[in-house]
């Protein structure tokens, strides 16, 4: 049952990784490929009525894990307390960002709204790969099951670590790359013409920075925290994962070159997956690793919710679930092809 | 840690008032706009049509900053409220996760239609759009409130070894007793809110002289859906509210009454400001035995004041309990005067053209806002010094180790940030209303 509530929590946080990804993605390679305001148009209005729909899959997914796992999503969330703030101020201004642009006809408006947008979409995604990183590598937990990190300490990995370490930039800097990948692939599915072909270039571009960093962070992931690699040898089968997610890289780099635009989306959206599944096995049965006492680790078992309140919540999930899925496909099916601004 | 506690009070309180001024709207106009399209498509009429288009527009500006708003509530469990979560998540976290997955993906998905799929999609479609728009945000409202009912009135509920709670049965949870009349009361409160905005613009278009077709409907709509919604207000609802706080948490009452002393035939505190010091209420002025009446049915029931209960169990700021209480009555009495007012004279075919009457409508807009607020208050103060009443204390549901700097730091982040929001909501709406409806959709909404 809490293993079922385990992948539940994965599988929502990973599907808005891939979903919001791509919003973060288009923000990140904004500034770079929509040269004129038409440009910039047709790439908001890509996104446009889809992405809180994407954003949801992130409260629910926090919903998820603090029915699933309370103690968990308290200790998390207190202890990453002033990160997380700053990820809800940048979360505020993109939603403004993407909301408001449109209202005012003046260019400063404009401007400033562009700039607001393509910065806290950065810093996102950068955020969310050093709050994966620290997932990985762990944190000081207190016997009480709660910690509380500094934003940085000598950027090291020990036990005493700060939400900033070297290893956790470097899953930063994936992270951003990744998504502009993923980004820019989804623009170019979306657009025609010239800023079609820039972000296709921009795919390319970060795509090959990309290889280079998931090469990096794979390798120092034993290092940081041995457990993955204990995880991984005692089942070994879990190695599928980190291979699918070299395969599914290398196939977006090919597909990029064929200049299949679609194939290459899904691709990105499946490195993601498989990036995010590779880390949740390694994690097993951890929710948050402690780097000083293995005791104090919680776990799937530690941080329950109890038995009845997960038995029930299996019907309503099921049921919510697929009614979501419903309307999901029903908003991205009703604004599917090329945007066409303009044309009513 | 004394401080930290106090600032995390105050970041959550103004953090959550702050939020809940945009969903009051949206949830009210959530069921106006179904109204309204259902009668465009009904009649096939152009000028529903274009009506429901114009409050779209406002629906969907309302609906961005409580969207952005509400995103840091979630996480503030968490990050201020770490003891508190870990101490009820196994109950709270059913409810908060409902909300995501039944009511905010509704409510995102379809509004994305409903916005950008004019002129795209057929009017039958726009049309269920709204019904999933309405659907969702009033699911929305049902399963947050659920969780706050279930924090002023604990139920369906074990302990766990290690203390904590587990729920053990969903719909002893969904159906506490608590939540039916805060519900209804809550929710007639957005359809105040949205009908007095609505009826606010109405006024000021045909005070200016412009738009006056659509000014027509809006005050229709808004009077007619205003004069029931403030009725339903203070008779049912508000009634049967006040009557259960006093069955459940009888300190409340007492306190937001202003009622120090256990009395027999106890009388209802108009106006007066109360002194916490001597107990007693300065420059009262009194209706006798008004509140045994309405309370228990009976002039002479006793109905037990402050002095009934120690004073570790009083809220602690019983002086603004006490006015929260009495500026939202007072202004439940005003705005169901003015409406009624507006009601009469639409129905004697002369409200379009009194013009003091159209004054008024205009200048009340901000007084449903204030009135729901004062109520949140009301609950939410009058819950102290329990957090989840009669099992958690306030005090004891902190994260233990987010210390003061940390929580003043985040709370003027929000301060800040939440007054440049204020003063950009105001702009939009004020550029909103300049254009006027029958214009068209912002630009990025073309498709
Ligand atoms: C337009 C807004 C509005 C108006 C005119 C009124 N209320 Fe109200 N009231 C609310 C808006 C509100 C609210 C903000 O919606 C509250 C907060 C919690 C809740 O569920 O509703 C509330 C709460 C609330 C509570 C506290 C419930 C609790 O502690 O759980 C009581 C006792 C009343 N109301 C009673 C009244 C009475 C007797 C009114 C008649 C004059 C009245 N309200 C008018
Ligand atoms: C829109 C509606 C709401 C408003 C305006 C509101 C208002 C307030 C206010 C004014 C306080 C401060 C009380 C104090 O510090 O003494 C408060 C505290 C609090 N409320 Fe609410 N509330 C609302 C809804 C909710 C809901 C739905 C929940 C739970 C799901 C909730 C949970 C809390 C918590 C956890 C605190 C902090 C602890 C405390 O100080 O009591 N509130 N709220
Ligand atoms: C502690 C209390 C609260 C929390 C944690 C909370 C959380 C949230 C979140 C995360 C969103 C954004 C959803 C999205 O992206 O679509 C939101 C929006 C919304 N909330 Fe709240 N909320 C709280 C209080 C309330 C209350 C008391 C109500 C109503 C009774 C309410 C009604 C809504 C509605 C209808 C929306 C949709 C956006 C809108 O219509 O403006 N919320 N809330």
């Amino acid at each position: 049952m809490e293993t079922f509530w385990y992948i539940a929590v994965t599988l929502m946080l990973a599907l808005y990784v891939v979903l919001d990804g791509f919003d973060f993605g288009v923000g990140i390679v904004y500034g770079f490929v929509a040269k004129n305001e038409t440009d910039r148009r047709s790439a908001l209005a890509a996104i446009g009525p889809i992405w809180n729909g994407n954003e949801v899959w992130l409260i629910a997914a926090g919903g998820l894990l603090f029915f699933a796992f309370p103690k968990a999503y308290s200790a998390g969330f207190s202890g990453f307390y002033l990160a997380l703030h700053l990820v809800l101020w940048l979360l505020i201004a993109r939603g403004l960002a993407l909301e408001l642009r449109s209202h005012v006809d003046h260019a400063l408006w404009r401007q400033f709204w562009d700039v607001a947008f393509s910065g806290a979409s950065l810093l996102l995604a950068v955020v969310f790969g050093v709050a994966l990183g620290n997932l990985i590598r762990g944190v000081p937990l207190n016997s009480e099951g709660y910690f509380f990190v500094a934003l940085w300490t000598d950027f090291m990995t020990g036990p005493e670590p700060g939400i900033l370490d070297w290893f956790t930039i470097l899953m930063g800097a994936t992270s951003a790359a990744i998504l502009a990948m993923h980004g820019a692939n989804f623009l170019a599915m979306k657009t025609e013409g010239q800023l079609r072909d820039r972000a296709r270039r921009a795919a390319w571009l970060t795509g090959s920075t990309v290889i280079i960093l998931v090469g990096l962070a794979l390798i120092s992931v034993p290092f940081v925290q041995p457990l993955f690699y204990l995880n991984y040898a005692a089942h070994p089968i879990g190695y599928i994962f980190p291979a699918l997610n070299i395969a599914t890289l290398v196939s977006a780099l090919l597909i990029r070159r064929r200049n299949w635009d679609g194939g290459a989306f899904s691709a990105t959206s499946l490195v993601i997956l498989t990036m995010l599944a590779s880390t949740a096995w390694g994690s097993y049965p951890n929710i948050l690793i402690a780097t000083n006492d293995p005791a104090n680790s919680l776990t799937v078992t530690n941080a329950t919710a109890g038995v009845y309140g997960m038995q029930i919540g299996l019907w309503w999930f099921l049921v919510g679930f697929l009614l979501l899925i419903g309307y999901q496909a029903c908003a991205h099916q009703a604004f599917r092809g090329k945007v066409k601004l303009g044309a009513h | 840690m004394a401080s930290a506690l106090l600032f995390d009070r105050l970041q959550f309180a103004f953090t959550v008032t702050f939020h809940y001024l945009f969903p009051q709207l949206t949830i009210g106009l959530a069921l106006l706009l179904l109204y309204l399209r259902t009668r465009a498509l009904v009649s096939g009429d152009d000028h529903y049509h274009q009506v429901a288009l114009f409050w779209t527009k406002i629906f969907a500006l309302s609906f961005a900053f409580g969207v952005v708003t509400g995103i840091p509530l979630e996480f503030q469990f968490g990050t201020n409220w770490a003891k508190f979560s870990n101490f009820a998540g196994g109950v709270i976290g059913q409810t908060l996760a409902m909300e995501g997955l039944f009511a905010f993906f509704l409510e995102s998905s379809f509004l994305g239609i409903l916005l950008f799929g004019e002129g795209r999609f057929s009017q039958r479609v726009q049309w269920a759009a709204s019904l999933m728009l309405f659907l969702g945000s009033w699911l929305s409202g049902y399963f947050i409130l659920a969780t706050n009912a279930w924090m002023q009135h604990p139920v369906a509920y074990t302990v766990a070894p290690d203390g904590r709670l587990f729920v053990d049965s969903l719909s002893g949870l969904l159906t506490n007793p608590y939540l039916v009349w805060q519900f209804a009361h809550n929710m007639t409160a957005a359809v105040v809110t949205a009908s007095f905005v609505m009826a606010a613009i109405g006024s000021f278009y045909l005070l200016s002289g412009l738009h006056v077709k659509y000014a027509k409907t809006f005050l229709r709509t808004g009077v007619v859906a205003g004069a029931i919604a403030t009725a339903l207000m203070i008779f049912p609802t508000g009634h049967e509210n006040a009557r259960q706080v006093f069955e459940h948490q009888p300190v409340k009452g007492a306190a937001f009454e202003g009622l120090f002393k256990t009395e027999r035939g106890a009388g209802m505190v108009l106006i007066g400001q109360p002194n916490i010091e001597t107990m007693t209420i300065d420059n009262p002025l009194v209706v006798p035995d008004a509140l045994s009446l309405v309370l228990f049915d009976e002039l002479y029931a006793t109905v037990k004041g402050l002095d009934a209960f120690p004073r570790t169990e009083w809220p602690d700021n019983i002086a603004l309990l006490y006015y929260a209480y009495h500026v939202m009555t007072m202004l439940g009495t005003m705005l169901v005067s003015v409406m009624g007012l507006a009601l009469l004279w639409l129905w004697r075919g002369r409200l379009f053209t009194t013009n003091w009457l159209l004054w008024l409508l205009m200048l009340s807009a901000p007084f449903p806002y204030i009135a729901t607020t004062a109520g949140w208050m009301t609950a939410e103060l009058g819950r102290q010094p329990w957090l989840v009443y009669g099992l958690l204390r306030t005090a004891d549901g902190v994260s233990p180790l987010v210390h003061s700097g940390n929580a003043l730091f985040t709370l003027l982040g929000y301060l800040g940030i939440y007054l440049g929001l204020g003063l950009l909501f105001l702009f939009l709406m004020a550029e909103i209303i300049r254009h006027g409806p029958a214009d068209s959709f912002p630009e990025s909404a073309k498709p």
